[in-house]
C-alpha cells in the first residue's frame, strides 16, 4: 500500500527532479565535440563573474540562516506561550500573509518599499542615509535586502511549522519544567528548543536549498534598477546567463551541478549533526 | 496607408518553392516541418495566410501595432509588451534562446530599443537558425528598403543581408530653453569647451540651475563619450578594445566630473519622478537623442513643456575638431525566420515604419526618409521648438560617430552597476574609469570577443 502511495510522487520526482538532475550531469560533462572532462568546470572558474557571485550568496545565506532560526524559534515560541485563543490565531494568520505571495510579486512590493520616492517607510530610509533609489540597492547593501525580503516572505510557514511542532510536544514534559521551577525562559531554552531540534535543522536545510538558489529577487530588482543591481549577482543568475546570454548550455550545467554538490554537502551537515533521520 | 501585400500571389510562390526545394529540404534541416525557400533566403515555416501573428513592443510601441490589428480585422494579432530590451536588459535575446531550445513560441515581430541585436539575432545559434527573417532577399521589396535615410539600416546589415527595420533615428543634438537662455543672457553652446565653460557660470550665477544629467547608462555612454568620440567602446573584426586613458575619453571625463561637482548634471534619471519634480523648468540646456522630443519635452506625464519654449541646435563638438555626435539606440523591428505568416510580417514592418501610421504615432526622428521629411516638416510648422528644428536634426542624423562599435553585449550594463551607484555615492567618474574598463574587457572575453 505505501508503494502506491508514493508511486506518484516518485514519478514526479524522476521526471522533473532525477531526469534532469542526470541531463545536466552529462551535459556538464561535455561539450559539442564530446567527452570534456573538468573543462567546463575549469571555464566556470575562470569566469571573473564567478567568485563575486559566489561571495554575494554565501554572505546571503549566513545573515539569512542566522535571522531566520533566531526570529522564527523566537515568534513561533511566543505565539506559543499567548494563552488568548483569538490573539494566537491571528498573530499565526498575519505572519503567514506575506509567504501567500508569489515570489516576483513579493519582490514587486519590496520595489516600492527601497524607493524613497514612493515608499511608506521613506522616512527610515533617508534617516539611514538612503535618499535614493541607487542608493539604497547600493551592492553592499543587497545581502541585507535579499535577507529582509526572504524573512518576510518566508518566515510565516516556519512559524506556523514550529508552532505545529511545539504542540507536538508532551504537555506532560512541560509540566514536569515547571513543577520543577522552570520559568517560561528555561522551559523554552532547556526543553522546548532542545525537542525543536530536528525542526530546526529541517528548515535549515530547505532554507539552505532555497537560498543558494537566490534569483527571482536579484533579477527583479536588476530589471527595475535599470541594471545598478548587477544581472550577474548570484550564482543562479550567472546559470541563466550562461544557458541563455551565451548559449553556454554546458557552462550552464556545470554550474548548476556545482551547486547542487555544495547544497548536498552543506545540507548533510544539518542532517547529520540535526538528528533529522535518527528516530525517537 | 500601406496596402495589405497581394497575400494568395506571394503564397502560391511560397507552396511552388515548397515542393520544389523539398529535397533540399531534407538535407538541410533538421525539423522537416521547415522548408529551404529561395523566395526569401532562410528556411521558412509552412505559410498560412490565416495565422495569426504575435508581436512583441515596448509601451511606447504598443498604440502603433494595436493600430496595425485595427486597421487589419482579417488578421489576428496579438500584441504583448515587454521591456522593449531597454538597457541592455538583454530580454529579447534570452527569451528567443529559450523558444530556440524548446523548438516553438518564438514571437513574429520584436521591436527592440537597442541596435546591437543583429550581432546575435542574425547568426546561427547553437544550430538553430537565426531568429531574424532576412529582408531584402525576396520579403520585403527592394524599394521600400531603399526608402530608408541611407546609414540607417547599417546595424542590422550583415555580409549584404539585412536583418531588421530601423525604427527611428536618435542622433544626439543639442536641446535649450530660450526663455532662460534670454533671461540669463546666455548663448547657446555650440562646442563641449562652451558646455563646459557654460557649466561653470551656470553654477556660480544661477545655482539649482542644470546642464542634463548622467544618471541614466544611455546618456552616460551614448550621449557624453560617443558624442566625444571617446574610443572606450570599440570593435573591429573580432577585436573589443576600450581605452579611457585616450585624450578624447579623458576630457569628457573631466568635463562629467567637474560639472557634476559644481551641481549642472545632476545623477538623477530623466524618467524619474525626482527628475521631474526638481528640475522641471530649471534645464537651461541638454545634449540628448532625437526621440527626447516625444519622450519628454511634449510628454504629458514627463517634462511637458509649452511650445516655444525649446529650442533645438546642433550637436556639441570638440572645438576644431570632426563635427560627429553620439547615437541613443533608436529602435529595430525584428520579424521572425520561424514565422508561419510571412506575409502578414512584411505588411507589419512595413506599416509601423513607412506608412502614415508612422507619421502618426512617430516618437522621434523616423528612420523611413519620406516619413522623416514629414515628420521635421510638421514639428517645424508646428513652431513647438525654435531654432533650426529640421536643420540640427538632418545634420545630427548624418553625422553619427562611425567609432562606436555595436558587439553583442551592452555598453550600458556597465556604466548602470558601476558608474551610477558610483555618483550616487558621491565619487568621480574618473574615481571609477579603471573599473569600468575592465568591466568592458571582461564582458567582451566572456562574448567570445578578442579583447587585450
Amino acid at each position: 500500500m505505501g508503494r502506491v502511495f508514493i508511486s506518484l510522487y516518485t514519478a514526479l520526482l524522476v521526471v522533473f527532479g532525477l531526469a534532469p538532475a542526470l541531463y545536466a550531469l552529462v551535459l556538464a560533462f561535455t561539450d559539442e565535440a564530446g567527452f570534456a572532462g573538468f573543462d567546463n568546470f575549469i571555464g566556470i572558474f575562470n569566469d571573473y563573474r564567478f567568485w563575486p557571485a559566489v561571495t554575494n550568496v554565501a554572505s546571503f545565506l549566513a545573515l539569512w540562516l542566522v535571522v531566520q532560526t533566531v526570529f522564527v524559534v523566537l515568534l513561533a515560541l511566543i505565539v506559543h506561550q499567548i494563552s488568548v485563543r483569538w490573539i494566537g490565531a491571528v498573530a499565526r494568520f498575519v505572519y503567514y500573509i506575506p509567504g501567500a505571495f508569489a515570489g516576483a510579486a513579493s519582490v514587486m512590493v519590496w520595489l516600492f518599499l527601497l524607493d524613497p520616492a514612493v515608499s511608506p517607510v521613506s522616512g527610515l530610509l533617508t534617516s539611514m542615509g538612503f535618499d535614493s533609489f541607487v542608493q539604497t540597492v547600493e551592492q553592499g547593501n543587497l545581502p541585507w535586502i535579499f535577507m529582509i525580503i526572504a524573512f518576510w516572505t518566508g518566515a510565516g510557514q516556519w512559524i506556523v511549522i514550529m508552532y505545529g511542532a511545539l504542540n507536538g510536544i508532551n504537555p506532560e514534559v512541560i509540566e514536569a519544567a515547571r513543577v520543577d521551577g522552570a520559568g517560561i525562559f528555561h522551559t523554552a531554552v532547556k526543553v522546548q528548543i532542545p525537542l525543536l531540534k530536528k525542526w530546526i535543522a529541517y528548515m535549515a536545510v530547505m532554507c539552505l536549498a532555497a537560498g543558494a538558489q537566490l534569483f527571482v529577487e536579484p533579477r527583479v530588482l536588476s530589471q527595475a534598477s535599470k541594471g545598478v543591481v548587477p544581472e550577474d549577482y548570484s550564482l543562479n543568475q550567472l546559470v541563466y546567463l550562461y544557458a541563455f546570454r551565451q548559449g553556454d548550455y554546458h557552462g550552464s550545467a556545470a554550474l548548476s551541478i556545482m551547486l547542487l554538490v555544495v547544497s548536498l554537502l552543506l545540507a548533510s551537515v544539518f542532517v547529520f549533526k540535526g538528528g533529522l533521520f535518527d528516530r525517537d | 496607408m500601406t496596402t495589405i501585400h497581394s497575400m494568395a500571389k506571394r503564397r502560391t510562390g511560397v507552396l511552388l518553392a515548397a515542393t520544389g526545394m523539398s529535397a533540399l529540404v531534407l538535407a538541410g534541416c533538421s525539423d522537416s516541418a521547415e522548408s529551404e525557400d529561395t523566395a526569401f533566403g532562410f528556411p521558412a515555416a509552412e505559410q498560412d495566410a490565416e495565422s495569426p501573428i504575435t508581436v512583441w513592443v515596448d509601451a511606447s510601441r504598443e498604440g502603433i501595432a494595436q493600430a496595425f490589428a485595427d486597421d487589419n480585422p482579417d488578421l489576428t494579432v496579438n500584441v504583448e509588451t515587454y521591456d522593449g530590451n531597454a538597457g541592455g536588459s538583454d530580454t529579447f535575446r534570452t527569451k528567443i534562446a529559450s523558444f530556440d531550445q524548446s523548438g516553438e513560441g518564438w514571437p513574429d515581430v520584436v521591436f527592440s530599443s537597442q541596435t546591437n541585436d543583429t550581432s546575435w539575432a542574425g547568426t546561427e545559434l547553437n544550430g538553430n537558425q537565426a531568429y531574424a527573417a532576412v529582408l531584402n532577399e525576396g520579403l520585403m521589396d527592394q524599394e521600400y528598403l531603399d526608402g530608408f535615410t541611407e546609414g540607417a539600416l547599417d546595424p542590422m546589415t550583415v555580409d549584404g543581408k539585412v536583418y531588421g527595420v530601423r525604427n527611428d533615428l536618435a542622433p544626439v543634438v543639442t536641446y535649450y530653453d530660450q526663455t532662460l537662455m534670454d533671461e540669463f543672457g546666455y548663448e547657446v553652446p555650440t562646442t563641449w569647451e562652451e558646455y563646459l565653460e557654460l557649466g561653470e557660470r551656470l553654477a556660480e550665477e544661477h545655482p539649482g540651475y542644470i546642464l542634463g544629467s548622467v544618471g541614466d547608462s544611455f546618456v552616460g555612454t551614448f550621449v557624453y563619450y560617443f558624442g566625444a568620440q571617446a574610443p572606450i567602446f570599440q570593435v573591429e573584426g573580432n577585436t573589443f578594445t576600450s581605452d579611457f586613458s585616450d585624450d578624447y575619453s579623458v576630457r569628457m571625463t573631466e568635463l562629467i566630473d567637474t560639472l557634476v561637482d559644481n551641481g549642472t548634471l545632476v545623477d538623477e534619471s530623466v524618467f524619474s519622478a525626482e527628475f521631474l519634480e526638481q528640475y522641471a523648468g530649471k534645464i537651461v540646456a541638454m545634449p540628448g537623442p532625437a526621440w527626447y522630443t516625444g519622450a519628454l519635452f511634449e510628454n504629458p506625464d514627463s517634462l511637458a513643456y509649452e511650445a516655444g519654449t525649446l529650442g533645438v541646435a546642433n550637436p556639441l563638438y570638440w572645438e576644431g575638431d570632426d563635427e560627429v555626435t553620439g547615437n541613443v539606440g533608436g529602435g529595430v523591428w525584428y520579424g521572425s525566420s520561424h514565422s508561419t505568416n510571412l506575409d502578414a510580417v512584411a505588411s507589419f514592418l512595413e506599416y509601423v515604419t513607412a506608412s502614415d501610421a508612422a507619421l502618426e504615432y512617430a516618437g522621434g526622428l523616423p528612420a523611413y526618409q519620406s516619413v522623416a521629411d514629414s515628420w521635421l516638416e510638421t514639428q517645424s510648422e508646428s513652431g513647438f521648438y525654435g531654432g533650426d528644428f529640421a536643420g540640427a536634426m538632418t545634420k545630427a542624423a548624418g553625422s553619427i560617430w562611425s567609432g562606436w562599435g555595436y558587439p553583442s553585449f551592452s555598453a550600458e550594463t556597465a556604466y548602470a552597476n558601476i558608474v551610477v551607484p558610483a555618483l550616487a555615492a558621491g565619487e568621480p567618474v574618473s574615481s571609477v574609469t579603471d573599473a569600468w574598463q575592465e568591466e568592458y574587457l571582461n564582458q567582451a572575453q566572456v562574448q567570445g570577443y578578442d579583447a587585450p
